[in-house]
């Protein structure tokens, strides 16, 4: 039995092979689905994936409750998940990087701009314009070109605008549930936190509503030029982000509401949850101002 | 705490300890470094004579491919984790690393990273061929179809730096013994600490670009396509933007070992601790704004050329500082040559001679006559081979004695040092000459004109692959016995884990020690 001082150290433990195994079926299997073989290993690796998941995360909440985590254990999980955030800022940054890149440079030198005009002479006629409508493509070989650029693009101050209100809303909201879950009002908490997880769905509701506006009516799909790319990864691996953020937070009031897991002084799971949350609440800040307000 | 290792083989599945894990990734990275080694003297065979004897261009770009990818992220990457497995908690009086069952994930990822990347040799159309540095659109366009499992290969094998870095970070920061200030950590685990942090911030972005590759490759994106609006450069920047603070992953933890090494073996304290401290850090913040010196020639307008250039040539500076504080430690020292500090010397120094290289690099408009040549080989493999390469083989024999309790073969050692350290010059020095006179890189054939100075290098290349297997005897024979070494093994070396009986325990410092 571990005494206060002491770190627990577990002994063995066979979480990480078999999450090994479902982590290395998960990427063999998307390469080959992706590559035109069957999705079946993808789908086995992902559902043992998540099981390992499921079961570590009981292991080490298991493993809390019975008092074998002293407070230095913990700072070390607070440490991790910090700068796990960081590293996922760190694969963010890359896609604005890129943005930022085409807009500022690749696409104004494709335009014939400055001394690196001369790539121009491949394009001919082409127009720096964004949102790019007509790809370099475009505007050289007229309708027989492939990639072609959107018919409309998404209006910044309906469905983006709400959006934002929506997740701004669920950062206070899931900050306030944090408030009441210190004083061990857990009533409070689990109806804050609950107001997040609906505030979280509304927000991926509407963005499967803007999609669908996006590909059905404005012709503006992952496939229409450098603008469809951007628009589209930047969004999506944003709306990835929720939709496990969201996931998250239901796990963390499932395990209030039935369980009644976290104490006022002890709950890093919910907290670091909501260091996640509002992380993704940032990124959606940057989305706002540098793909759909400045893109528009 | 007080048990030893369970038998059988399930101990290396399941195990949780440090010092079984850190033997892992060492041994890993050992059959990787051989590996790819075959690879290197695959393509030496080819180039001992101009035209095609051994293999088909085809064939020999894979392997130029797989030997970069290999060595960088099979061999010096996770050889310098398992040194950090290992020492990093005897080193700061930690009972182990801090998320041990992570620190196990971490490991067990790479051997199915690598069996998924290596599987690509057999499969349709050969494994990737377009260069370790992946550059659109070779790798998209151009590309056979196994890059698909090549872009989730380096996916999982992220995944598993970013959480061994993690580990380290949250190791040193929360898991120090009472008294172990910063600043009085050893270098080795303050070279980790700043690697580390480097690793967490770039392997997202290296994650973030073969995501790109995929889309562009499978899901229409013009990421890299300059007919949808993108960019072939953008890759480019992209992935020296990984790429460059990933060259100083690999060298840093070797400074932390070599400030170790030389301070025992010249029985004096290290010179300038703090200003080693402070180089490394600089030489860190350095490495993100310096990542278009790689591009020279792409077509950047003058001023990111300017930029690019005085950036680099400012990485000297930090780095002429560490030259200068090993140099001044040595410096009417009591110095031995045990096999260790042979190979740390030869660090020094040639080590240096790649910096030096790297500085003409650095110059903008020389660069033009340099890129893409021998010069280049010649440069970034004399700073891996003696850099990386010699650090971790250092470090291996320094503690070698505190791991198995034993001494390895001091004779041995030094027959091993002197077949790597004449190997490795005769291989690589004359590519400086073939480079400067224009002899381009990953080419299967080449003029008459550099036929002397490669067939050279190629007789260098085999000596130095068969030094490698007096290492691999070398330690078999100290972990299978040998003369029983003392817990101090050398003579007053400094550091906690000295202060361990040999070999060390499976469990050490359960209660932390106090540090003075």
């Amino acid at each position: 039995m571990a005494t206060e001082s002491s770190y627990y150290v577990p002994e063995q433990s066979r979480l990480p092979i078999f999450a090994t195994i479902g982590l290395f079926l998960t990427a063999f299997g998307a390469a080959s689905w992706i590559n035109g073989g069957s999705s079946y290993i993808f789908f086995a690796g992902a559902l043992s994936m998540a099981t390992v998941l499921w079961f570590w995360f009981a292991t080490v909440i298991k493993e809390n409750m019975q008092g074998l985590n002293s407070d230095q254990l913990k700072r070390s999980y607070v440490w991790g998940m910090g700068w796990f955030i960081f590293s996922e800022v760190m694969f963010f940054a890359a896609f604005f990087g890129a943005l930022y890149y085409i807009r500022t440079f690749a696409l104004p030198w494709l335009g014939g701009e400055g001394d690196r005009g001369s790539s121009n002479m491949l394009w001919d006629g082409f127009q720096n314009t964004w949102p790019l409508m007509v790809t370099p493509e475009q505007a050289v070989a007229g309708d027989s070109a492939k990639v072609v650029g959107p018919k409309g693009i998404i209006d910044p101050w309906h469905l983006p605008l709400l959006n934002t209100v929506l997740l701004l809303a669920s950062s206070v909201t899931v900050h306030i549930a944090h408030v009441y879950l210190k004083k061990g009002k857990r009533q409070g908490f689990n109806l804050w936190l609950g107001a997040t997880v609906v505030l979280g769905f509304t927000f991926l509701f509407f963005q499967v509503e803007e999609y669908l506006e996006a590909y059905q009516q404005l012709g503006l799909t992952l496939e229409s030029g450098i603008y469809g790319t951007t628009f589209f990864m930047l969004t999506g691996f944003h709306g990835a982000h929720v939709t496990l953020g969201t996931i998250m937070l239901l796990i963390m009031l499932l395990r209030s509401v039935i369980a009644h897991h976290f104490k006022p002084d002890d709950h890093f799971g919910f907290e670091a949850a909501s260091w996640y949350w509002h992380f993704v609440d940032v990124v959606w800040v940057g989305l706002f101002i540098f793909v759909y307000v400045l893109g528009a | 705490m007080a048990h030893g290792p369970k038998p059988g083989f399930t101990r290396w599945l399941y195990t949780t300890n440090h010092k079984d894990i850190g033997s892992m990734y060492l041994w890993f990275s050992f059959a990787m470094f051989l590996l790819g080694g075959c690879m290197a003297l695959v393509i030496r065979a080819e180039l001992f004579q101009p035209g095609l004897q051994i293999v088909q261009p085809e064939f020999f770009n894979q392997m130029t491919t797989m030997h970069g990818l290999i060595m960088v992220f099979g061999a010096v990457m996770p050889a310098f984790v398992g040194l950090a497995n290992w020492m990093v908690p005897m080193m700061i009086g930690a009972p182990d690393m801090a998320l041990p069952r992570m620190n196990n994930w971490s490991f067990w990822i790479l051997p199915f990273a690598f069996a998924m990347l290596t599987s690509t040799l057999f499969m349709e159309g050969g494994a990737p061929n377009f260069g370790w540095t992946f550059y659109a659109p070779l790798s998209t366009e151009y590309a056979p179809p196994s890059v698909t499992f090549f872009i989730f290969a380096v996916h999982i094998m992220g995944a598993s730096s970013i959480m061994g870095a993690i580990n380290i970070v949250a190791t040193i920061l929360n898991m120090r013994a009472p008294g172990m200030t910063l600043m009085k950590m050893p270098l080795f685990v303050w070279t980790w600490l700043i690697t580390a942090y480097l690793l967490i911030a770039v392997m997202p972005v290296l994650a973030g670009v073969v995501t790109m590759m995929l889309m562009d490759i499978h899901f229409g994106t013009s990421f890299f396509s300059a007919a949808g609006g993108g960019d072939p450069v953008l890759f480019q920047h992209v992935f020296w933007f990984f790429g460059h603070p990933e060259v100083y992953i690999m060298i840093l933890p070797a400074f932390g070992i070599v400030s170790a090494i030389i301070p025992t073996f010249a029985r004096k304290p290290l010179f300038g601790y703090s200003s080693m401290v402070y180089a490394t850090a600089s030489i860190a913040f350095l490495s993100f704004i310096v990542w278009a010196h790689h591009m020279f020639t792409v077509g950047m307008p003058i001023a990111g050329e300017l930029f690019f250039m005085y950036a680099t040539m400012l990485i000297a500076v930090p780095t002429g500082v560490k030259v200068f504080n090993w140099v001044s430690t040595m410096f009417r020292g009591s110095m031995t040559f045990e096999t260790p500090m042979l190979f740390s010397i030869a660090f020094v120094i040639l080590f240096t001679l790649g910096g030096f290289s790297g500085l003409m690099l650095a110059i903008a408009p020389a660069d033009f006559q340099y890129h893409d040549t021998y010069f280049v080989v010649a440069h970034f493999h004399y700073v891996l081979v003696p850099g990386a390469i010699f650090s971790i083989t250092a470090g291996v024999y320094y503690w070698l004695p505190k791991w198995t309790g034993n001494m390895y073969n001091e004779t041995m050692g030094k027959v091993h040092f002197w077949m790597a350290f004449v190997g490795l010059n005769v291989t690589f020095f004359p590519m400086h000459f073939v480079g400067l006179a224009g002899m381009p890189r990953r080419i299967p054939d080449y003029a008459l004109q550099f036929a002397d100075f490669n067939q050279i290098a190629s007789v260098g290349a085999f000596l130095f692959g068969a030094a490698q297997i007096v290492f691999l005897f070398n330690v078999i024979r100290t972990v299978q016995g040998g003369k029983k070494a003392t817990d101090e093994v050398w003579e007053n070396p400094e550091g906690l884990e000295w202060s361990v009986p040999s070999p060390a325990p499976y469990h050490t410092f359960s209660t932390p020690p106090v540090v003075r």
